[in-house]
């Protein structure tokens, strides 16, 4: 399998997504090709799934991913999306593909309009997806965030049918699993921490999986993330 | 044939004294030139012989520091970091710098761009940045205008560091007076690189082309680094204009750029414009290379319109760098930076006649002997008296305090609410301190613990410096700040390895400044012969002053460290219920028992007097000779070293200090100790709990391993006392039956992580 990690001028998350993309897949026996992408490539190989890492694109001048999102390689992105290939963002990533519609609402600035990086507890709201097969419906993930503009937001109607279909992929959460306003960090509506698109093929996560994916680093929850991926892959 | 401008003004005595320069200096620049120089020429010589550039100064005493060693690729001053070996032909470089002035003016901006031009110091050596850390010290978070000062520097470093994707992992924060309108914002920066990609900051072969690349060139910054160099007052707002505006994506940019850059073989040299901006590059870069450099400044890319050569050269807008192409391969460099939408313009090439010339349109503006104006910049030895305040506050005795009321526990939770002392989570928790998935310790403990997965190598770091104690005794407190660092260092379970300064000081025109200033000089470079940790570089930042006084001499310290293996990484936090805790002592004779200078004697008694601790460095370093070993041994489980708030506190944070981050409430593991062994040889109760004794540390171990440790202390000399146990939700400390401290470890907990906040609740 062939793993493209985009890099947009400013995304800084690239080097962690490639390292731990590369490393868990060696360590579940996968073959995976792991290589960045610059996004002024138009049209390059071919690959089976995208990775939007974190960062500031375009220096985040404007709005979160409001620029990096016409990048050329955007466009194969889409394109790629709209086949039902797999895509993640996560963070920067998941703004930019708010901004360029592959998936609804968008990320405000968070609540306390300060910057936050500290580890949380997200609730895993379905595991009958491509990106979270390796965990229990429900199970709660210690993963860290890092994120000055999390605070997503999406109008009533959007938000009714992200929850009647079902595509909250993760809230923020206690501890014990339960979903409650002081452990939301930047007061997204309904402690939205990600979501995917109606065919659960594309997920957007405010939260780093790259930064949980080894116990060293006081966590490695979000391997499981990382690892369903790579497993839907390999199939 | 030099030709002044029409629009110059006339050089005036008054003219020359608003660059900063004394008659006899402008003598010294004639003597360069040998003429008159033109209005370009005058501004030159203003910032590269101002305070900020030419050391002139400190020179003298840096000299005194140790700075080789087999670890030492590049010394202090050879190039815009120093670099040391970490093994396996890897290399890192470090730095710390000050950008105290401009962040007192504008500390979003002033802060911001201090960490953008430390991190260019790092990557213009061939390094990666894969560490930040920083040092702040501010007034008392009282006060309306400090609170907006500590949210302004803390956003623009999180603003700048964030968005590059480098994690700020560490530092340290003091709330004191004496910085209530002089703020200190040292930033630090370290980068890592393969011992064969260290990159030159010098100018040769003949012919070769310069490139100017970056951003464009505006009016902002003009004449910062003389800025630097006088004290603040009320006109400093006017110079708001000397304040940089720093763009963090563009440094990404360059970042990236010149990364790519380094792995082809197209350029001699580079060097990044820092103070003083293009004339230093091309001055430092020439100097370097024993070459000459002829730069026409009318190709620089500039930012407005109509801006003079004098302007050009002296601006310090930010994110640019100057580099040294090898004929031939002009295309090849353009490519890279076409790559990254950057600038990169040849501005002029090599020569070979030594001198800096500057063209505007074609008219030579400037010619000045670029190794005489680098090099032979004037050097004084001001003249240093002892400050006359040393006499009373080394008479001080401990019989003049007043015995302590029979609260010790309040006097504790009172101490933990200092903000100093009390969790600085509300700041690193703004800095992105988890990007590079390298920060194996979270912040929050002794050292930041960082691996640098390109390396697979883990380093420790520590920023220490207690201004109190450089005020209360300059020699004593200069020796602690390098023992504290390395100390920290080791309780982590790394070896120190160098270190990088920023020395912060008043006015050194004033005979007590300067003798504050000699002294910390002399007790740093004890504290580095002690250690074999030799100075790589800094920075020295005077006129921290204002016309109510100067402030308490800080000479910052950041050490650098290295852990051979993961299994030694070793926290401050107690572990497990039923570990045994003990307290490895080196004994420092010390007749105040540490009640000098500390923050009991500051903030329960409002009193800043005593000798600061004893600190004999020998005595540090068995204690820490002892403590290493151990570690290694796999015997220890945490190990806390008493700083800030003495033996209670420190006892304290051993059990709320665990990251909370990893579960949904605080880990509270209380203990059980008995402090009676240790009061043996202290004279009274407050002395035992809250005295700053030196070469201390509370370590926690399995009972198994207790005669172990025993017998490695006792071999070196170093006392180790059985304090007590790890267990339950309660610290409670004994004495001879006596409870002196009990409270619920919950508690004395909240009151160390509210600290801040309440602190800053209490407004005027």
């Amino acid at each position: 399998m062939k793993i493209g990690i985009v890099v947009f001028p400013g995304s800084n998350c690239d080097y962690d997504c490639l390292t731990s993309f590369s490393r868990l897949a060696g360590e579940e026996g996968l073959r995976a090709e792991t290589k960045y992408v610059w996004h002024k490539e138009s049209a390059p190989e071919t690959f089976d799934a995208y990775v939007l890492p974190g960062g500031f694109s375009y220096g985040d001048y404007l709005r979160c991913g409001a620029i990096a999102r016409f990048s050329p390689i955007m466009e194969e992105v889409k394109a790629h999306a709209e086949a039902g290939r797999p895509v993640i963002g996560i963070c920067n990533g998941f703004q930019i593909l708010c901004e360029a519609g592959l998936l609804p609402g968008a990320l405000y600035m968070n609540r306390d309009l300060n910057f936050i990086c500290e580890h949380v507890f997200l609730r895993t709201e379905r595991n009958d997806t491509i990106f979270t097969s390796e965990c229990r419906k429900g199970e709660v993930l210690n993963i860290p965030i890092a994120h000055g503009e999390g605070n997503y937001y999406a109008d009533d109607e959007t938000l009714e049918r992200l929850e009647g279909e079902n595509l909250v992929a993760f809230r923020y959460c206690t501890k014990d699993g339960l979903v409650k306003p002081e452990v939301n960090p930047n007061g997204s509506r309904n402690n939205i921490a990600g979501i995917f698109n109606k065919e659960r093929t594309i997920l957007g996560m405010m939260p780093h999986p790259e930064r949980a994916a080894e116990i060293g680093l006081g966590s490695d929850d979000g391997r499981k993330i990382i690892v369903s991926l790579l497993k839907s892959l390999a199939k | 044939m030099v030709e002044s401008l029409p629009k110059d003004p006339l050089i005036t005595p008054e003219l020359i004294a608003d660059h900063g320069l004394t008659p006899e200096e402008y003598e010294r620049l004639k003597g360069i030139l040998k003429r008159e120089p033109t209005y370009t020429e005058l501004g030159i010589f203003s910032v590269m012989w101002s305070e900020h550039c030419s050391y002139k100064n400190s020179r003298k005493q840096l000299k005194n520091f140790p700075t080789e060693g087999p670890q030492v690729l590049i010394k202090a001053g050879e190039e815009n970091a120093g670099v040391i070996d970490v093994g396996d032909g890897w290399a890192v470089a470090f730095k710390v710098e000050s950008h105290n002035h401009p962040s007192a003016v504008e500390p979003f901006q002033g802060a911001a761009t201090g960490v953008g031009g430390i991190l260019r110091d790092i990557f213009t050596m061939g390094a990666r940045p894969v560490i930040n850390m920083n040092s702040l010290r501010f007034g008392r978070p009282n006060s309306g205008q400090v609170q907006q000062l500590v949210d302004g520097v803390v956003g623009g470093i999180a603003h700048y560091g964030n968005c590059m994707g480098i994690p700020t992992i560490g530092g340290d924060v003091y709330y004191d007076e004496t910085y209530e309108t002089n703020c200190l914002v040292n930033a630090f920066s370290l980068g890592v690189m393969k011992i064969n990609e260290i990159q030159r900051g010098e100018a040769t072969g003949v012919g070769n082309p310069v490139f100017y690349v970056g951003a464009a060139t505006g009016k902002d910054g003009i004449h910062g680094a003389t800025f630097a160099s006088t004290e603040l007052t009320e006109e400093s707002e006017a110079k708001r204009s000397s304040v940089q505006v720093g763009d963090p994506f563009m440094e990404k940019l360059l970042l990236e750029a010149c990364l790519e850059l380094f792995q082809t073989d197209h350029i001699v040299g580079i060097q990044d414009m820092g103070a003083a901006g293009l004339t230093c590059s091309t001055c430092e870069t020439a100097s370097r290379g024993g070459s000459g450099v002829e730069i026409d400044v009318a190709l620089v890319p500039q930012r407005e319109a109509n801006m003079t050569p004098y302007e050009i050269l002296l601006s310090e807008s930010q994110e640019r760098m100057l580099v040294i192409v090898k004929k031939g391969r002009e295309e090849a460099v353009h490519k890279i930076f076409e790559k990254w939408d950057l600038h990169a313009v040849e501005i002029g090439h090599v020569t070979d006649d030594g001198l800096m010339r500057v063209k505007y349109n074609g008219k030579v503006v400037a010619e000045i002997p670029a190794r005489e104006i680098a090099d032979d910049a004037p050097l004084y030895d001001p003249p240093a008296t002892k400050p006359r305040y040393l006499k009373a506050v080394s008479a001080w005795k401990l019989s003049e305090l007043p015995q302590p009321g029979s609260d010790m526990t309040g006097i504790l939770t009172k101490l933990l609410s200092e903000p100093t002392i009390g969790s600085k989570k509300d700041i690193y928790r703004r800095y992105d301190h988890m990007v590079r998935t390298g920060t194996v310790v979270l912040p929050g403990s002794d050292a930041a613990v960082f691996w640098m997965r390109e390396a697979d190598k883990y380093l420790s770091l520590s920023a220490d410096c207690n201004g109190r104690y450089c005020y209360l005794d300059p020699v004593m407190g200069s020796r602690i700040a390098v023992a504290e660092s390395a100390r920290n260092i080791v309780c982590s379970g790394g070896r120190p390895l160098a270190l990088t300064d920023c020395l912060n000081f008043g006015n050194p025109t004033k005979p007590e400044i300067y003798w504050q200033f000699k002294a910390c000089v002399e007790g740093l470079k004890e504290g580095c012969e002690a250690f074999n940790t030799p100075v790589t570089g800094g920075n020295v930042s005077f006129y921290n002053e204002n016309p109510e006084g100067a402030i308490d001499p800080t000479p910052l310290v950041v050490m650098v460290g290295q852990i051979d293996k993961k299994e030694h990484i070793t926290t401050q936090w107690f572990k497990k219920e039923g570990d045994v805790v003990c307290l490895l002592d080196g004994l420092q004779d010390d007749q105040l028992a540490g009640i000098g200078g500390s923050e009991y004697l500051r903030r329960i008694h409002d009193l800043k007097t005593g000798c600061p601790p004893v600190m004999e460095l020998e005595k540090e370093k068995a204690l820490q000779d002892v403590l290493l070993e151990a570690i290694r041994s796999g015997i220890i489980r945490s190990a806390h070293d008493v700083s800030e708030g003495g033996l209670a506190v420190c006892a304290a944070e051993c059990c709320f200090t665990a990251p909370m981050e990893l579960e949904s409430e605080a880990v509270v593991l209380g203990a059980k100790l008995d402090f009676s062994p240790v009061a043996r040889r202290t004279p009274r109760h407050d002395a035992l709990l809250f005295g700053e004794q030196q070469s201390r540390v509370i370590v926690s171990l399995a009972p198994e391993n207790l005669t172990a440790l025993e017998e490695m202390a006792g071999k070196a000399g170093v006392q180790c006392d059985l304090l007590g146990t790890v267990g339950g939700g309660e610290l409670t400390i004994m004495v001879n039956g006596e409870t002196l401290i009990k409270g619920e470890v919950k508690e004395l907990g909240k009151a160390w992580r509210d600290a801040y906040a309440n602190a800053a609740k209490t407004s005027e």
